[in-house]
């Protein structure tokens, strides 16, 4: 990688880029692909230059991320711009190392028109990449004849990265060559599962846990997971699946779900309190429907979460309540009892999902 | 007869000591699997509740004759488990272990593919044929024997289904959980295939999601190897594109791995859609009702 620095404000920018010496690259750090042509990346000759690129570029909106930091390097002399990665092929349940030597932003472009512009080799993970494989994406991927060594050998590096960080992918575009023939590595993606993070405490510590959605904020900082969809009827269940499927249904009934919310496998009463706030703090939630299929999650469990719910949190809207499965019963009769008057029970998802459909439109008060 | 596991099961569970290994294992028991052991190392001639406890598998398996395995262990353990299981000879291994790093499993699959071992899981409720046996964490008293095979990623909308199945007077053959991460020891396609010969079982209901291209692959298998009926359920039809829901694989960029683009491809190939889990009830047991 090329020499640069970290910038949060212009006059740090123009610091930095005085610092390294002209031409400088300033580029947005977001933790998403299409910098380049959302305008997040731009060259400056000067101190002027940089410091209004950076002015720009800070604070822009980039596929729903707002920039916040930049990274200021020393602009590099490029001869050539090729692309390369490797891939957690899950269709193969093999790495799949890629080599184009037509690098830069229109890489999906290319990869869609000339798929054969890009260079492709599963590599077994018991054996790991061969110094062969290195040679052969090279001489078929058409790059200058000189470089073959240096990106064979890149490639290797780069496969050894991937295995090292438990990397789902790592992509670096471009990978360039400069006019003294060096091979660059000038901008990488890497993304890594989620899974692995127990033994990459250095990638965990790099994890931005800010979303720019408030409930999506709040249900990462409690573990739950929770996608904004943007409707009116809030969802809650246990199991994606199901989650998935009962959003399908909600939608099939005339509705429009608010959010995606998997509660998962046995939730105790605390954490249905705590995915429930979640839920009610979009305040374009009129509805809500609790749908739970109880395998390892006990229905009697999740009806005491809710009656705590109801205790503990302010609701003014209807929740309709599906239970099936492991101590049903129970839980519907802790429910009964109850007799509060937000809640709706459901026999069948598809009953539920009418009622609460019906519910958001007459936007009736609990 | 039923596919994977039935009254033949011996079972193994690696992680019976544990308190989820220990719950889930003895329920299976009680349901009539024939659990012969467990192992946990270091805790070797312990017993859970008459069991006996081995330190190693193939111990276990020289010593019970276990022949299936279940993997209750945490996940960065998990893998090694599994790697322990086939090199003992377990033929049949069913890993529940949620959360297994992607890297630990691509290894795993491509090692079992040169073994003579069939993994089910991870990530997965487990495997039961009602009225033979269960490994797993299904809840067994919502399904009751009878013909209709079902394969699916997702656990509970497995129940869902089933149970609405059950509710129209039909029961299973056997239900297989085969996961929700991006690496799974056994596909549809697999599974599926055993379904196709297995005697009891006369048709098949599979349930997808969003994610990967298994639902397509599947579709084409079915339309050149398959003679039984096969109806389909793909959740996800409303997920936006680029958006995590929950399992590692449901996971959905640009155009590729959609419901709506599953669904068409099992459809082009003969399969029946339902577009809910009730519909897909229906579906089958007006077909299964038809073949009787």
């Amino acid at each position: 990688m090329p020499e640069g620095k970290r910038a949060v404000t212009p006059q740090d920018a123009r610091q930095a880029a005085e610092e390294l010496g002209f031409p400088v690259v300033v580029k947005a750090q977001v933790q998403i692909g299409g910098r380049g042509k959302a305008g997040g990346i731009k060259i400056a000759k000067d101190a002027d230059e940089a410091e209004a690129h950076a002015e720009a570029i800070l604070g822009m909106d980039i596929r729903g991320l707002t920039v916040h930091e930049l990274w200021v390097e020393r602009a590099s002399d490029i001869a050539s711009e090729y692309y390369a990665a490797v891939v957690f092929d899950r269709g193969a349940k093999q790495p799949l190392v890629m080599l184009s030597s037509q690098g830069g932003m229109d890489i999906e472009q290319i990869s869609e028109e000339h798929p054969d512009a890009i260079a492709r080799l599963h590599v077994d993970p018991l054996v790991g990449f061969l110094p062969f494989q290195g040679r052969r994406l090279a001489y078929e991927s058409g790059i200058d004849p000189d470089v073959i060594r240096p990106v064979g050998q890149m490639l290797a590096k780069l496969y050894n990265a991937f295995v090292k960080l438990d990397a789902m992918l790592i992509e670096v575009n471009p990978l360039i060559v400069t006019s003294d023939r060096e091979v660059v590595a000038l901008d990488a993606k890497v993304s890594v599962d989620d899974n692995a993070l127990g033994r990459q405490p250095e990638v965990a510590e790099m994890r931005n846990l800010s979303a720019e959605d408030p409930q999506e904020q709040m249900a990462k900082e409690r573990g739950i997971t929770y996608v904004k969809l943007g409707g009116d009827i809030g969802i809650l269940g246990n199991g994606a699946g199901l989650v998935m499927s009962t959003l399908d249904v909600v939608a099939q009934a005339g509705g429009r779900p608010a959010n995606f919310l998997d509660v998962g496998g046995g939730a105790k009463a605390e954490e249905i309190v705590q995915a429930l706030e979640v839920l009610l703090s979009d305040d374009q939630v009129r509805a809500v429907l609790f749908n739970i299929f109880g395998g390892i999650t006990r229905g009697d469990e999740v009806a005491r979460g809710i009656l705590q719910a109801l205790e503990e949190i302010e609701v003014n809207v209807p929740i309709v309540v599906r239970l099936d499965g492991t101590n049903d019963v129970e839980g519907r009769k802790i429910l009964a009892e109850a007799d509060a008057p937000q809640l709706h029970p459901a026999k069948t998802m598809l009953e539920a999902a009418d009622m609460v459909v019906e519910l958001a439109k007459s936007g009736a008060p609990a | 007869m039923a596919i994977l596991v039935d009254q033949g099961t011996k079972l193994v569970v690696q992680g019976l000591t544990g308190r989820e290994g220990r719950f889930h294992g003895l329920r299976d028991r009680e349901y009539g699997t024939d659990l012969v052991a467990g192992v946990t190392p270091g805790k070797g001639g312990q017993d859970v509740e008459g069991v006996p406890v081995f330190d190693t598998m193939h111990e276990a398996v020289a010593e019970t004759g276990a022949n299936t395995g279940m993997v209750f262990v945490p996940p960065p353990f998990a893998a090694d488990a599994i790697f322990e299981a086939a090199d003992a000879g377990i033929e049949t291994i069913i890993c529940i272990t949620e959360g297994i790093p992607a890297h630990d499993m691509l290894r795993v699959y491509n090692h079992l593919l040169t073994t003579d071992s069939r993994l089910i899981g991870p990530n997965c409720p487990g495997v039961l044929s009602p009225g033979k046996a269960n490994v797993g964490i299904i809840p067994a008293h919502f399904f009751s024997e009878g013909g209709i095979g079902l394969v699916s990623r997702s656990g509970t909308l497995t129940y869902q289904i089933g149970n609405e199945l059950a509710q129209l007077g039909f029961g299973n053959s056997t239900i297989v959980g085969i996961g929700g991460d991006p690496v799974i020891g056994s596909s549809f396609i697999d599974v599926i295939d055993l379904f196709e010969n297995d005697e009891q079982t006369e048709l098949i209901v599979m349930c997808g999601e969003i994610g990967g291209d298994e639902e397509e692959k599947t579709a084409d298998y079915i339309a050149e190897h398959v003679s039984k009926p096969v109806i389909a359920y793909i959740a996800g039809f409303t997920a936006p594109p680029g958006k995590r829901m929950g399992h590692a694989g449901a996971i959905i960029s640009g155009s590729s791995g959609t419901a709506q683009a599953k669904a068409e491809a099992l459809e082009a190939r003969g399969v029946r859609v339902g577009k809910n889990p009730t519909e897909v009830a229906q579906i089958a047991a007006d077909t299964a009702g038809t073949r009787a």
